[in-house]
């Protein structure tokens, strides 16, 4: 419990100013049912800096045009800030090249044009693809939909009591018939960071591509495509501190090239005849029509962003708030935290006992105190560990100490009113 | 706690939370029907026992959810013991507009009893469906909608 007291010590080790970041971050400022916001769910969704915002309003302001195909003076400006973006991705994430790096809407589209163009390509009848217990269920529908085409089938990897990946069951489950692995780096209603290194290396030594769901661990850990030699990757703008409706596939481009289109439209040709199409070199080949310009523009601000303060230095700091948070609503009595991996992103996940977590996330509501209730579409999760929901506070760079001090008197009220 | 709070956490609803009646199974129900929100994984099975005249002889429920929608299946088993169909029907009405009605507009609470204290629920468009879980569930199983479990 000294982590609090260790604050002061804790900015000067790191150099972390919570407020000032927290000054960036104008929505936070207000009330809500009197009190002031604790936006407790991050997981969900983040806050956007003033940095991103403007970013938007200065493109719509200045820039609006559509790209690629324009000579004319803010075609070309928006095209560039639009490319420029790519490049901040593809920096961000270490890529080898730009072209590596696929716009879509979000996590979920990346999933599903991996499923619709290699798989579709690639799987056949009675051919495996591997994904694990924790996933979200857009790493789940999209494997479903393409083995059901396919006649292919699912592999799950379990999970264990704490909440992490059997690694033995895995060793087992891969075999010749695999033809991909897909699993969350960290997940979204346990926390667990995977020990991805490891799967990807098992994979590799079968010849299975991989590919990582990145969407909550994009704004908690370091990634590093060419270390983790992941083939694909997935994450979303919007759990960045950017925009909605903006995202990633990132894929290496020896598979990139013989994947076929996902979609068919403009800008995604090089020369269409009613004879014969030929396709737009990469990463043009995969985004057909006209893209969320202002998202990518959004997505390479928050980038920016998040890259200033300091990846490696947010990390740091949020695992000191899960540590404070889990030591101290842990002492409360008949709460049992789900998902007590060793290694863990700032996801913290509840249950009380006797008190359904949507009674906790409306009476949270009232101290102001925004977080997730409900199976965080995970249901296989919820299965797992017998129960029906999870409350979840997920804490981003932005909360502090006290806001988890207003969480655990919150709970207490709870127990109170309901005991 | 706070006023609108209190209106929804009425001691009512928190008591039949707590000890929730007709909470089991009918073991030869005339008709059974689980409903389920797939928005928060409240689950819930309705059992009903009619006589020939179309009375509620006995009805129960079971399954998980949060406290108001625990309460409601609860307070709704307990009203509609031995009132006939036609009733149930004409309570699903009144307290569906109960639930459901815009803020400022004026709500008859004549007949619905115990049933008044969901009245805070409309200040909560998200809890709305966890309210109204078991009595939809309730008027499917009436109306034949979904799986009936018949007994010979």
């Amino acid at each position: 419990m000294l982590l609090k007291e260790n604050n002061t010590e804790l900015k000067r080790q790191i150099n972390y100013n919570v407020e000032k970041i927290r000054s960036d971050f104008p929505i936070l400022s207000q009330l809500v049912h009197g009190k002031p916001l604790v936006y407790l769910d991050n997981a969900a969704t983040t806050q956007k800096p003033l940095h991103v915002l403007h970013s938007l309003e200065n493109y719509y302001y200045k820039q609006n045009a559509n790209i690629h195909r324009g000579v004319h003076a803010l075609s070309q400006e928006a095209t560039e800030a639009f490319e420029s973006s790519r490049i901040k991705v593809k920096k961000f994430i270490n890529a080898l090249g730009k072209n590596e790096i696929i716009f879509t809407k979000g996590t979920t589209e990346s999933i599903n044009l991996v499923a619709q163009t290699y798989c579709r390509k690639f799987l056949k009848e009675g051919d495996d693809i591997i994904i694990s217990e924790m996933e979200h269920h857009s790493n789940i529908v999209p494997w479903q939909l393409i083995c059901e085409e396919k006649k292919a089938n699912l592999k799950v990897i379990p999970i264990s009591e704490t909440g992490e990946l059997i690694f033995e069951e895995f060793e087992k489950l891969i075999s010749e018939k695999t033809k991909l692995v897909s699993v969350v780096y960290a997940s979204n209603s346990l926390g667990t960071v995977n020990p991805v290194k490891e799967i990807i290396n098992l994979a590799h030594s079968y010849n299975v591509p991989v590919l990582l769901d990145a969407a909550q661990a994009v704004n908690h850990l370091e990634l590093d495509v060419q270390e983790l030699d992941c083939d694909f990757l997935a994450f979303s703008g919007h759990k960045l501190y950017g925009p909605t409706g903006i995202g990633i596939l990132y894929g290496k481009v020896n598979l990139l090239e013989i994947m076929p289109p996902y979609q068919g439209g403009g800008d995604m040709i090089s020369k269409v005849t009613f004879k014969q199409t030929t396709y737009n070199e990469l990463p043009h080949k995969f985004e057909a029509g006209t893209p969320n310009i202002a998202g990518a523009i959004g997505l390479g601000a928050a980038i920016d962003y998040v890259s200033n303060v300091g990846l490696d230095r947010i990390a740091y700091y949020e695992n000191t708030l899960l540590e404070y948070a889990t030591d101290k609503i842990s002492t409360l009595s008949g709460l049992r935290v789900i998902g007590t991996a060793k290694n863990k992103i700032s996801v913290l996940s509840f249950v009380l006992d006797n008190i359904h977590p949507h009674d906790v996330g409306t009476f949270l509501d009232f101290e102001g105190v925004a977080i997730r209730t409900g199976h965080h579409c995970t249901q296989p999760v919820m299965d797992k560990f017998k129960i029906p929901a999870t409350s979840r506070a997920s804490f981003g760079m932005y909360n502090t100490f006290d806001e988890i001090d207003i969480l655990y008197n919150g709970l207490k009220k709870i127990l109170e009113v309901f005991k | 706690m706070q006023q609108e709070l209190r209106e929804l956490y009425q001691q009512v609803i928190l008591d039949h939370n707590k000890s929730p009646r007709n909470f089991r199974k009918i073991e030869n129900p005339t008709v059974a029907l689980e409903g389920y929100n797939p928005l928060c994984g409240d689950n819930i099975t309705i059992y009903l026992e009619l006589d020939d005249n179309k009375i509620i002889r006995d009805i129960s429920f079971q399954g998980s959810g949060c406290a108001i929608s625990k309460a409601s299946a609860s307070l709704m088993t307990s009203m509609l013991k031995g009132k006939s169909v036609d009733e149930a029907k004409f309570l699903f009405d009144k307290f569906h507009h109960l639930v459901t009605a815009k803020i400022d507009e004026e709500v008859d609470l004549d007949q619905l009893g115990k049933l008044a204290v969901f009245s805070g629920v409309r200040e909560f468009p998200a809890r709305v469906k966890c309210a109204s879980l078991a009595w939809h569930t309730m008027i499917n199983a009436l109306e034949g909608k979904g799986e009936k479990v018949t007994t010979e």
